[in-house]
């Protein structure tokens, strides 16, 4: 009945022989077939231009929006919203215009998340006044009754740790973020103050440094500099940035 | 070789074991499963398959993009196709409103059922995705962000109005013409102290026919309201839509009405916000909703409209 059939294959006596019956091996054979996917799908996107369209708009975060930024990821935001409007007519639709490469190119990490318990945030710059934004913070249900979200009431009354940005900046500046031109180092720590003030000095040279950034009192508390500041400060600027007047969706370059 | 030779039959079902023993339990060495490796060549075949049709190879370094396979097939051309097909099936109808909305008003698109119909339904997608998470599901309002169904207007409800403050937004800095006016923080930049700020609470809740009047409300009260609030609200606090100032004595209170809450509303000094969504939605979907927020029940009939009834009440008249 055990009648051997099994021909003697010497490849898969090899294979049996070298890499099932020695670890390390077999380790080292995994790592090299692993690392022929990675190199092909992920190294390419270093050194292809087309990876980031060419946009109009795009800049560094705000000193007090990346602070914002850096809330929203303290705080776990990501676990339910994502920031990616995926190119599909319901999504457009409903979000608007679909996310670019360019968009997240100073996000360090991206946002882009995969789950959504939340809406999705690429596009909510703008979309509601800060007033709704502070209600909904403190009390979610309070503007929507439906929703499952947990308040973030204590943001309001923590004040922000405004000192630490500019080292953040720095490190963001050895990846590659462009904080160093334009004065944007020198002046991080009394930017932050001056986008929370549409009265202050330096509100000229804070928009050149930060075209289009948004400057008043994101918390209606003059008197306190809080987390709440930030993070309204980072989610209005979501999704504002491209100037898609001068964006060719159509473009042979920008369809893949 | 020494492994080979460990190599034995499993007496029970006359399979080749491995060789590895663990406290007793050998490993059979059975083949893969026929369907299973079948499973898995054809995996690969379809990955070649893939490669030719589909994007696929990226440019090696030192050159740009990408295979575009046979198939051209790309994401961004697939949703601008699928967008421009969405428009050329409700265009027309976009087309028509439109039309309407500017040549006839409201009453225009009234009288045309499936223009009406084609209205209400676009205004009540966009305003599920838009409006309603400040004014509610059913644009029933809250603290602070008005109520779309009563006929209490700050900025005027007729057609035309609604769709100019969709257009511009209100207080909306980022929009040049947007609907701006701003009621001064009274007790917070101590314009007034807290017994005056208490007495013309009470002179604004007489006014609304809420509480009897007080001896504070009709004196201080009542002068400091002529004196600071009447620029804006008028001197029996009617209101003036022209400049978002809301009629004090309808007893629609945006802020809350209790006396507590008419006092701090009047100490802080609202600033309420509406964003301008023209960038964002765009003419067309502005008139689908003006429309809808309109005919929820509360639109105001404009001076075009009542003009346009005006006329037909007296050809009536005339033809009776």
């Amino acid at each position: 009945m055990a009648e051997k059939t099994k021909k003697a294959n010497p490849i898969w006596a090899w294979h049996k022989k070298v890499l099932e019956q020695n670890s390390i091996m077999l380790t080292g054979g995994v790592l090299v077939v692993v690392s022929i996917g990675g190199l092909v799908e992920i190294a390419p996107l270093f050194y292809l231009d087309e990876t980031i369209e060419e946009v109009e708009g795009v800049r560094p975060y705000s000193p007090l929006a990346l602070m914002g930024r850096d809330i929203y990821i303290r705080e776990g935001c990501y676990t339910c919203h994502s920031q990616m409007v995926r190119p599909l007519r319901d999504e457009v639709e409903r979000y608007g215009h679909y996310s670019l490469a360019a968009e997240s190119m100073y996000d360090r990490p991206f946002q882009w998340g995969s789950k959504r318990t939340g809406p999705d945030l690429a596009r909510v710059g703008g979309k509601y006044s800060d007033e709704w934004h502070r209600d909904h913070m403190r009390d979610p249900r309070s503007v929507v009754p439906e929703s499952i979200m947990p308040p973030y009431a204590f943001l309001e009354t923590t004040p922000l740790e405004v000192e630490v940005v500019e080292g953040r900046m720095r490190a963001l500046t050895r990846l590659g973020t462009p904080y160093d031109e334009l004065g944007r180092l020198e002046n991080a720590v009394s930017d932050v103050y001056t986008q929370l003030d549409p009265f202050a000095a330096d509100y000229d040279g804070f928009l050149e440094r930060y075209p289009g950034a948004p400057v008043r009192d994101f918390d209606g508390n003059p008197d306190m500099v809080s987390e709440l500041d930030a993070l309204i400060a980072y989610l209005q600027i979501l999704g504002t940035m491209v100037d898609f007047s001068t964006y060719e969706a159509e473009a042979d370059e920008n369809l893949r | 070789m020494a492994d080979e030779d460990k190599r034995e039959v499993d007496a029970y079902s006359g399979v080749d074991t491995t060789g590895h023993e663990w406290d007793g339990i050998k490993e059979l060495d059975n083949p893969l499963p026929r369907w299973w490796l079948w499973i898995f060549y054809a995996s690969i075949a379809w990955a070649v398959v893939y490669m030719v049709f589909m994007p696929a190879v990226p440019a090696p370094p030192g050159f740009d993009g990408h295979t575009r396979g046979l198939r051209d097939h790309s994401e961004r051309a697939n949703v601008a196709q699928a967008m421009n097909d969405l428009q050329a099936q409700r265009g027309p109808l976009f087309d028509r409103l439109q039309q309407a909305a500017d040549t006839g008003g409201i009453e225009a698109i009234e009288n045309d059922p499936e223009l009406l119909n084609f209205a209400l339904a676009a205004g009540e997608s966009a305003f599920g995705d838009n409006c309603s998470t400040c004014h509610g599901r059913g644009a029933q309002g809250a603290i602070g962000y008005p109520n779309l169904n009563d006929d209490v207007w700050l900025w005027g409800g007729s057609f035309e109005a609604i769709r100019q403050t969709l257009h511009v937004g209100i207080r909306w800095e980022d929009n040049p013409d947007t609907r701006f006016s701003q009621m001064p923080a009274y007790g917070r930049d101590g314009i007034l102290s807290r017994e005056e700020i208490s007495a013309v609470a009470d002179h604004v809740m007489a006014l609304a026919d809420m509480i009897e009047p007080t001896e504070a409300g009709n004196t201080t009260g009542r002068e400091i309201f002529e004196l600071q609030c009447s620029a804006c609200h008028g001197v029996n606090g009617l209101g003036d839509q022209t400049q978002g100032a809301p009629n004090l004595t309808d007893r629609v209170w945006l802020y809350g009405s209790d006396e507590a809450q008419i006092e701090n509303t009047i100490w802080r000094g609202p600033y309420g916000v509406m964003p301008a969504w023209e960038d964002r939605l765009g003419e067309e979907t502005i008139t689908a909703l003006a429309a809808y927020v309109y005919l929820l029940g509360g639109g105001e009939r404009s001076a075009f409209s009542e003009a346009a009834l005006d006329g037909a009440h007296q050809a009536s008249e005339a033809g009776r």
